[in-house]
């Protein structure tokens, strides 16, 4: 606006400074009319009565929140972004769903641009009033803990991550579990003698599903006496394995996908969010001869136009931890501790064969069941370096 | 170009009569032949501008109003505007001065938007400083990311390997960082002087190497965090970490004071020193520094390894004070891209550098705080950023937009950017 007090000549050689002076006074005409009229449907009043809230400052936004009794559970999110398809979706749906159920609970999410942000956006969380603030990912570990530390009033939950003081909730899970599962599952139903997976990048949340389908197939040899591989993966040699590099990039999944079918193998397990879409489109190449494993949420739901090649998907039911954690704090009792998402508990698990039901005969379904029960009562023990302690 | 009569003076002469020019008439002039300062404050007013409208049309109110905008236009007016007042306060509270710190003492401190703007800046000085100096003498150096990153790899393993008293180590651990920096800006320089290649192609293949180089070292036990899997480095030793200068609550480390000393010590290189006169004289023109007798190819070495080390520090102050706690691969933080949109906005002037980093660590700490208490998305930010850049490396555009006159006497910024293609 330090166009307005330049004098006259301008105003009329430069259309463009006259144009956006023009509008720029006629939103300042505008802004006082509703108020003062009070004309508008009323969706709009009230739109604008909370942007002006927020204009406001913190302390009115956040104490006008309290007077009406509202819960505002704000998150913060990792790099990648709100659809990344992976754990920051999955966990803002949870979200999404706590306050589907109970509307007095208002949401919010900021991203992080990089790892720098993670301490200035819990920071904003907390000056901004939040109720509980949920951080999403191992990472900002370090960060919650100190910014917990200081605002001991305050509530936290941390995501993928252990509880680091008395006010932070801790959700994490033994994916191993579910993967061991989805291990037993891909031996069982090889007819090549071969099964492979290969992850994104060589990291706990990871290499966890790795170890766990790498100990399923181990089982299943030694249960049934067979020689099933695994390519891409050695739970022993945590150092090697195969790896994209990446969660986005398809092409080099579905490359290293086709040089494990080239090897023989006939069941996948990608481990690496969007990358692994490389793999379903190597098995739509490949017609159908190879079919892939999903990880983290029902394939036949996110990439539901791959159905017809998913045996069965290795779930993290991260969005319903995050929905019940959100939903118990919202009724005035902030859980305190750990999560530990388990096959008990249903925090982790294979989810429904879908296109494959007819395929995997009673007796495989029945034997998953049996195993599934060893692992939640301990007689099967899962021995990953990268299961939550 | 239309001929004005000038309004308040008395004789009806055409404008461009020498003598005798009112105020009115010399700030006309100071605005119409657009010198830099205008044509930065221009560019400014485009950002704000540019960003005004994503904030409209990002605000899920002001689109709504918008489908019956027939009905009830005022509405839509209404709400833009409450979404652009709620954006470009929520910035001014996020990177300057919070009204709330004055009521309630909700974990906001006084300085604490202040101190997070430094802690931004701080970094993208460094950086743009790297950028800007090996610009001046013609150099267009990608490459602070994989120097920074080479940086942070030095002062990272000096800080959590090396056992050392107090000071000595942090010491250690910067120099570690410079000459990591240093060294992996000087392989650039050398295959320059040496072989011709161009520095852009070797720079951007060299950050590949590094982020990799890291991405390795990050799975070695001895530079990852024992007794876990994750591909996060050892937290660097309480000694080895860039003191506070504020006191624990606000984020301001002393790597501030490093970026301004380094800041001095670049102006004093560039404008005072003889080498700096040979640095300037081979980026104006290669040919006529080599026949006035420069050597130019140790002057490309030099220059590497000046911004290398200026990189190196980048390196430093992530992972020996925002990152002290452990680093995964992502210490860059895209870094090494935002030096150059920062070394572009301060036209590769020291303290032109300081201003467009702290100017851009400002609106990082506001994006922030806008993010948590407006609808507006920090990609805005980032577009307000990107077009403030764009105008000022097109300063035709600016003055296309403005109708404004060719400045007289050549500007720095359109040389810089038509310089890199050599």
């Amino acid at each position: 606006m330090s166009i307005v007090p330049v004098p006259g000549p301008l105003a009329r050689t430069s259309a463009t400074v006259a144009g956006v002076a023009a509008l720029a006074l006629a939103l300042a005409a505008c802004g006082s009319k509703p108020g003062g009229g009070g004309g508008g449907s009323s969706s709009s009043s009230a739109s604008s009565s909370s942007s002006s809230a927020a204009a406001g400052g913190a302390t009115s936004s956040s104490s006008s929140a309290a007077a009406g009794g509202g819960f505002t559970a704000c998150m913060v999110l990792d790099t990648g972004g709100i659809d990344d398809h992976s754990f920051n979706q999955t966990s803002w749906a949870g979200m999404t769903a706590a306050r589907q159920q109970n509307p007095k609970i208002s949401i919010s999410y900021v991203p992080s641009q990089s790892a720098n942000d993670y301490t200035p956006n819990l920071n904003a969380e907390v000056s901004k009033g939040c109720s509980t603030t949920v951080a999403v990912g191992g990472l900002m570990a370090d960060a919650v803990k100190a910014v917990a530390k200081k605002n001991p009033s305050k509530h936290f939950a941390e995501v993928d991550a252990p509880s680091s003081g008395p006010n932070v909730y801790g959700m994490q899970f033994n994916t191993a579990q579910g993967a061991f599962l989805g291990g037993y599952l891909a031996a069982a139903y090889s007819k090549s003698g071969k099964v492979a997976t290969w992850g994104g990048l060589a990291i706990p949340p990871v290499t966890i599903y790795m170890d766990g389908f790498w100990e399923g197939v181990q089982y299943y040899n030694k249960k049934n006496g067979k020689h099933v591989q695994v390519l891409g993966w050695n739970e022993k040699n945590q150092k090697g394995g195969s790896f994209s590099q990446s969660f986005t990039d398809k092409n080099k999944g579905k490359q290293i996908s086709q040089t494990f079918v080239q090897q023989g193998a006939d069941v996948l397990f990608p481990v690496a969010g969007g990358a692994g879409e490389g793999a379903l489109s190597a098995a739509q190449a490949f017609g159908g001869k190879v079919v892939v494993m999903w990880v983290d949420t029902d394939g036949c739901v996110s990439e539901a136009s791959y159905c017809k090649y998913i045996l069965t998907s290795v779930t993290k039911n991260l969005s319903g931890a995050v929905q019940q954690y959100v939903t118990q704090a919202a009724s005035g009792a902030f859980p305190t501790g750990n999560y530990l998402g388990t096959l008990a508990n249903r925090g982790t698990g294979l989810a429904s064969f879908h296109d494959f039901a007819g395929k995997v005969p009673q007796s495989l379904q029945s034997q998953l069941r049996q195993v599934g029960l060893g692992i939640a009562t301990g007689k099967i023990k899962i021995t990953s370096p990268n299961q939550p302690k | 170009m239309t001929v004005e009569t000038a309004p308040a003076s008395a004789s009806p002469a055409p404008a461009d009569q020498p003598p005798r020019r009112g105020l009115g008439r010399r700030l006309l002039d100071g605005y119409l032949y657009a010198g830099p300062v205008t044509l930065t404050v221009l560019a400014f007013v485009c950002g704000a501008v540019v960003g005004a409208v994503m904030m409209v049309v990002a605000d899920p109110a002001t689109r709504s109003a918008l489908g019956y905008f027939l009905a009830a236009p005022g509405d839509t007016f209404s709400n833009g505007w409450h979404a652009i007042s709620a954006g470009y306060s929520a910035l001014f509270r996020g990177a300057l001065f919070n009204t709330d710190s004055l009521y309630s003492n909700g974990g906001a401190p006084i300085f604490g938007p202040i101190a997070n703007t430094l802690a931004y800046a701080t970094p993208l000085i460094l950086g743009g400083l790297a950028v800007g100096v090996a610009f001046r003498a013609g150099l267009f150096n990608i490459g602070v990311q994989g120097q920074l990153i080479m940086g942070a790899i030095c002062a990272g393993l000096v800080g959590f390997d090396v056992d050392l008293p107090p000071v000595i180590h942090l010491v250690a651990a910067l120099l570690a960082g410079i000459a990591g920096g240093a060294g992996w800006g000087g392989l650039t320089g050398w295959l320059k002087a040496r072989t011709g290649a161009h520095e852009v192609i070797t720079t951007i293949m060299l950050n590949y190497v590094a982020l990799y180089f890291l991405n390795y070292l990050l799975n070695v036990s001895g530079f990852q965090k024992p007794k876990t899997n994750e591909a996060v480095s050892k937290p660097v030793s309480g000694d080895a970490r860039l003191p506070h200068l504020f006191g624990a609550n606000l984020p301001v480390h002393l790597d501030l004071l490093i970026a301004l000393g380094a800041a001095a010590g670049v102006w004093w290189l560039l404008t005072r020193s003889t080498l700096g006169f040979s640095l300037r004289a081979i980026g104006a023109n290669q040919n006529a520094a080599r026949t006035a007798g420069m050597n130019v190819e140790r002057g490309y070495l030099v220059v590497m390894l000046i911004s290398g080390a200026l990189a190196g520090l980048v390196g430093c102050s992530q992972a020996l004070g925002a990152r002290a706690g452990g680093f995964d691969n992502s210490v860059d933080a895209n870094l090494g891209f935002d030096a150059i949109t920062v070394a572009l906005l301060g036209q590769a002037s020291p303290w032109g550098t300081v201003l467009a980093g702290l100017f851009f660590g400002a609106l990082n700490a506001g994006r922030v705080v806008m993010n948590a208490s407006t609808s507006t998305p920090s990609d805005v930010v980032n577009v307000m950023e990107a077009v403030i850049v764009l105008f000022i490396a097109a300063p035709a555009l600016v003055r296309s937009i403005f109708r404004l006159r060719q400045a007289r006497g050549g500007s720095r910024v359109s040389a810089l950017a038509k310089g890199w293609n050599g």
